[in-house]
């Protein structure tokens, strides 16, 4: 019998992606009407639109519902990434406002992209089949792509795009090749059915081997883990500076939800053979990013380091694997979120006209120019090396917690003795915004947009870090069961 | 929130921090008034704690003045503060040592006034809240929020090497914080995974029978913070950088304050929570110590600068600390208590005489001073009641604790007295030469001839000191009355299992309710 592939009741579920679609397509059309001087009014549009997404997706908590024959679904998990990819576009394009008035590109296509890549990333978290995510996945990383090289002008920002491009494109070919070896093995799509397969097939299976040898490398290139690291500092540092916050925030955020969709559900029958493999990766990426991260001069690549340092983290609570494993990726990455947009946020903010304003050196005595952001920043940075009561200790507290519960003393000794280099790394930040005295007189300009991004990153980086019993409840209401 | 029994030590905690926040919102131009503020603030904080002398109940061997508000319930943290004799007799010399250091800022920081003192007054609320958290998890971020200050007081206001000395020593804690946090991570695992019960009450863990594999392991991580803080001889180094790179009152609250949140975690945490894991490395923590009493007290002999001596008199005076606490019995333990209440007294008032030097001359060199009690007489007289008090004159402060430890020690191992007895000789030594080369005979150097004695405020930060330092000197009854009954408790914690059993039943049980008393303080 013929069934329709889908009902329109299937819309109803996918609302807060269609709103996002609406408006960016609007914003398109509508750029064409603006004059230079009301750009601005893109950003506000765009805004909108995430607010009335983030209202759907509000309504839609505590819901669980199934849609286009089990292509997609809404559950607990996707909302609260949802959340997170929202909050992190809409700061993000607070702060990308006067960015790109001194860049001198305020256009409209910028905010579209942005909000193509939000619907890109809500896909890859609510998506039940493979070609859904590899479909979210791609059209996230294709709008990400032209934003990364978005100063047509600035050849940093080229190398940066095509760097991106190549290598993420050659990742997703890997990683669409696991895709297929699992469609090979269970005549199907669907991550839970593919689930039964491998299940059966057992652990020693050399397919299914091979098919999680190559997605785990697919999912590592995104989430630049260690040794598929090498294209973050150099897109980091080449791409518009709100990219890159966007880049290093909800990029990671979305390919995390993907990857613990895949190693979860489809591949969650042989998490021993990962686990070792995700271990030493994690350890990797902790060595490798706080390690190279010591040496930077530019803020930007700093972060970059630091920020696949992060990574290791995040990787270390799926190792863990148990429910307070999954709750630590969760809050780490909410948190992470949080924390990182700020010190980018402060970033963007000290770009003007004369000063591009990346290097350490540039922020020499920004507390006596502009005290402030300066202290925002300090917040912010001993958020990132996790130092109480800002919301980062949560962070990787929760991780260690994981790791001790499920008895991974060694991997728990790796990770706390890194919080040491982290801190080092950051606090060469600390000592020029504060102990040094300023090189340039020129003032920060604080532009409405990005004072606001400031406040909401400060408050979120603040309030969680001395109460965050409601993003834990957050956490714990979203992980779902894994399959093994 | 009204101020009684119930809500007191909220009120000791949160004034320095409502003052911080206060300053906050200050010009940064109005330095005499973020001075005034800031010295009122630091008053009012121990002003408030003052109540607890009179209320603090010496029969009792448990905490008091206990809150209890759920924190984080879902991972099963509270914020839950109490305090008994041991931790009391530390919030008491938190207290006065942070208003008098303070105080002695008023003239030497000049720059950046705003930020100074709210530095100091969110190091003070930290610094009190690790005193007084009964949580695990609130003592760690307490532990951890007061490294931050402590780093900006060095880095910023510090000499020339502030910067090496801040991250060194924030790197140095640091390594220790992870560790802890691992091993309090640990207990509350092992604790759930026991009784079924998750939780971080400090009091509940005490309770707990670990078995030897864990405790071992818990107690080094614990002891690698401890001892970095204390600190513990191979972990000594960051020390000397710190103290002489600080600002005076940096080094006072660093000498003063911060050195006993080590040994105060030995006595509240290792010893009751892994007694076999501490009785079978006394050996260790006894030889370290000893280590450290003689090699401080031999480097103190060659310093050329007034501060790093005092800063290693610290590493010599903490290992009798330390040493007291490891011998593990009820003279050692109240007498290291009381020492560093004492060291606290003496070595801080001891960088408050080089800050006063500092000040007049900006210089710390031994070399640079000579015949100062000509000009200076007045300091003087304080300067050597001080020098006296710290190398253990009696009728002093000094005397009293180490008299008391070398009675513990004794009673243990005779050669450990005997070896913590040369660190009382060179401790005579090396004080007393340095008095003698700063203050006594001619003045050698023309800049000092006219040096300005102490005026009306230096005094207010030292007469209350060398008073204090009498008082424990001649009638110490009071202190051992207040330790008594949690040193008894203390030992008994740290009993072999067999000896604990048996004598745990009358004494300790009403302290450690199987079922925290939740409804009660909801009720309240």
């Amino acid at each position: 019998m013929w069934t329709p592939f889908f009902q329109p009741i299937d819309f109803y579920v996918i609302v807060p992606q269609l709103e996002l679609t609406l408006f960016a397509c609007g914003i398109l059309l509508m750029d064409f009407l603006l004059e230079s001087r009301y750009k601005y009014l893109n950003a506000a549009a765009a805004l909108l639109g995430i607010f009335f997404s983030g209202v759907r997706l509000w309504q839609m908590c505590n819901l669980s519902l199934v849609a286009f024959n089990g292509l997609f679904i809404v559950d607990s998990f996707f909302i609260t990434f949802g959340f997170l990819f929202l909050i992190a576009t809409a700061v993000v394009i607070l702060m990308s406002i006067r960015y790109l008035e001194v860049e001198q590109t305020h256009e409209g296509e910028y905010y579209a992209l942005m909000l193509f890549a939000t619907v890109g990333m809500m896909f890859m978290a609510g998506g039940t089949d493979l070609i859904t995510l590899f479909i979210g996945l791609e059209l996230m990383a294709l709008s990400f792509y032209i934003l990364a090289g978005y100063l047509r002008a600035d050849r940093r920002s080229n190398e940066a795009a095509i760097k991106y491009f190549l290598l993420g494109a050659f990742s997703s070919g890997i990683l669409v090749y696991g895709f297929s070896l699992l469609y090979g093995i269970s005549n199907s799509t669907n991550i839970n059915e593919i689930a039964l397969v491998v299940s059966e097939r057992g652990l020693r299976d050399p397919v299914v081997f091979l098919a999680m040898i190559a997605i785990a490398a697919g999912m590592f290139f995104k989430i630049a883990a260690v040794p598929f690291h090498q294209w973050a500092p150099d897109v980091y540092e080449g791409a518009p500076t709100s990219i890159t916050a966007y880049v290093s925030v909800a990029s990671k955020a979305a390919s995390f939800a993907l990857l613990v969709r895949l190693f979860l559900t489809p591949l969650g029958p042989v998490r021993p053979n990962w686990e070792a493999i995700l271990a030493v990766v994690a350890v990797l990426t902790m060595t490798v990013g706080n390690l190279a991260a010591i040496t930077q001069e530019n803020v930007k690549r700093l972060l970059a380091y630091s920020s696949i340092g992060h990574v290791g983290y995040i990787l270390l609570g799926i190792v863990a694997g148990n429910e307070t494993g999954f709750m630590a990726v969760i809050i780490y990455l909410y948190v992470y979120a949080f924390m990182t947009l700020g010190a980018f946020a402060v970033v963007v903010g000290m770009r003007r006209r004369d000063l591009i304003g990346e290097q350490i050196s540039d922020m020499a005595g920004l507390f006596f120019k502009n005290p402030a952001p300066a202290v925002l920043m300090i917040i912010f940075l001993l958020a990132l090396a996790g130092i109480p009561p800002t919301v980062g200790f949560w962070g990787k507290y929760f991780i260690f917690a994981a790791l001790i519960q499920t008895r991974h003393y060694t991997l728990a000794v790796i990770a706390a003795l890194y919080v040491l280099v982290a801190l080092y790394y950051y606090f060469r930040i600390v000592v020029s915004l504060f102990m040094h005295a300023p090189r340039e007189p020129g003032k920060m300009t604080l532009a409405p947009g990005l004072v606001a991004a400031l406040t909401v990153t400060c408050l979120l980086t603040l309030i969680p870090g001395l109460y965050p019993e409601p993003l834990i409840r957050l956490a714990q209401s979203s992980i779902f069961p894994p399959f093994y | 929130m009204e101020f009684s029994r119930a809500t007191i030590l909220n009120w000791i905690l949160f004034t320095p921090l409502v003052g911080a926040v206060v300053l906050l919102f200050l010009p940064r131009e109005a330095k005499q008034v973020h001075r005034w503020l800031a010295n009122l603030f630091m008053f009012a904080g121990f002003v408030v704690s003052l109540p607890l002398v009179f209320w603090y109940d010496k029969g009792q061997a448990g905490f008091q003045f206990e809150i209890r508000r759920p924190w984080i319930p879902s991972f099963h943290v509270e914020y839950h503060l109490g305090i008994d004799g041991i931790s009391y007799l530390l919030i008491m010399l938190t207290t006065v040592l942070g208003f008098i250091a303070v105080l002695s800022s008023w003239a030497f920081i000049q720059e950046r006034v705003k930020e100074y003192y709210i530095m100091f007054l969110i190091l003070q609320t930290g610094m009190l809240g690790v005193f007084m958290s009964l949580d695990f998890v609130l003592f760690y971020v307490f532990w951890e929020v007061m490294l931050v200050p402590m780093y900006f007081i060095i880095g910023v206001w510090g000499h020339e090497r502030k910067l090496y000395a801040a991250i060194k020593f924030f790197l140095f804690t640091l390594l220790g914080s992870v560790l802890l946090l691992l091993g309090i991570l640990a207990l509350y695992f092992y604790h759930g995974g026991v009784t079924g019960t998750y939780t971080f009450d400090i009091v509940r863990l005490m309770a707990l029978d670990l078995p030897w594999e864990w405790q071992k392991w818990i107690f080094w991580a614990f002891f690698v913070a401890f001892a970095i803080k204390v600190p513990m001889v191979p972990f000594h180094t960051w020390l000397p950088d710190a103290h002489v790179e600080a600002p005076t009152a940096g080094s006072v609250i660093l000498a003063g304050i911060l050195l006993k949140m080590g040994t105060y975690g030995f006595m509240r945490f290792s010893l009751p929570m892994l007694p076999d894991a501490s009785r079978e490395y006394v050996w260790i923590m006894a030889t370290l110590s000893i280590i450290a009493i003689v090699y401080g007290a031999l480097v103190c002999m060659m310093q050329k600068d007034m501060k790093k001596l005092i800063a290693y008199s610290s590493v010599s005076h903490l290992g009798f600390c330390t040493l007291g606490i490891f011998a593990l019995n009820h003279q050692g333990l109240a007498g290291s208590l009381l020492q560093q209440v004492n060291h606290g007294i003496s070595t801080g008032a001891l960088f408050l005489i080089v800050g006063l030097l500092y000040e007049r001359r900006h210089t710390r060199e031994i070399v640079a001073f000579g015949g100062l009690s000509t000009p200076m007489p007045r300091f003087a007289t304080v300067y050597l009641i001080i020098s006296l008090a710290s190398l253990g004159m009696p009728l002093l402060n000094g005397f009293i604790g180490e008299f008391t430890i070398l009675l513990g020690a004794w009673q243990v191992n005779k050669t450990w007295a005997a070896f913590a007895v040369v660190g009382i000789v060179l401790a005579a030594a090396y004080l007393l030469w340095l008095y003698q080369r700063v203050m006594f005979g001619p003045v050698t150097k023309p800049e000092n001839e006219k040096l300005r004695d102490v005026n009306l405020r230096e005094m207010g930060t030292l007469v209350p000191l060398v008073l204090w330092c009498f008082w424990i000197g001649i009638y110490p009854k009071p202190y051992f009355e207040v330790l008594e009954r949690p040193i008894a408790r203390l030992v008994q914690q740290a009993q072999p299992r067999q000896v604990r059993e048996v004598s745990r039943l009358p004494v300790v049980l009403p302290q450690l309710p199987a079922e925290p008393p939740a409804e009660a303080s909801e009720s309240r």
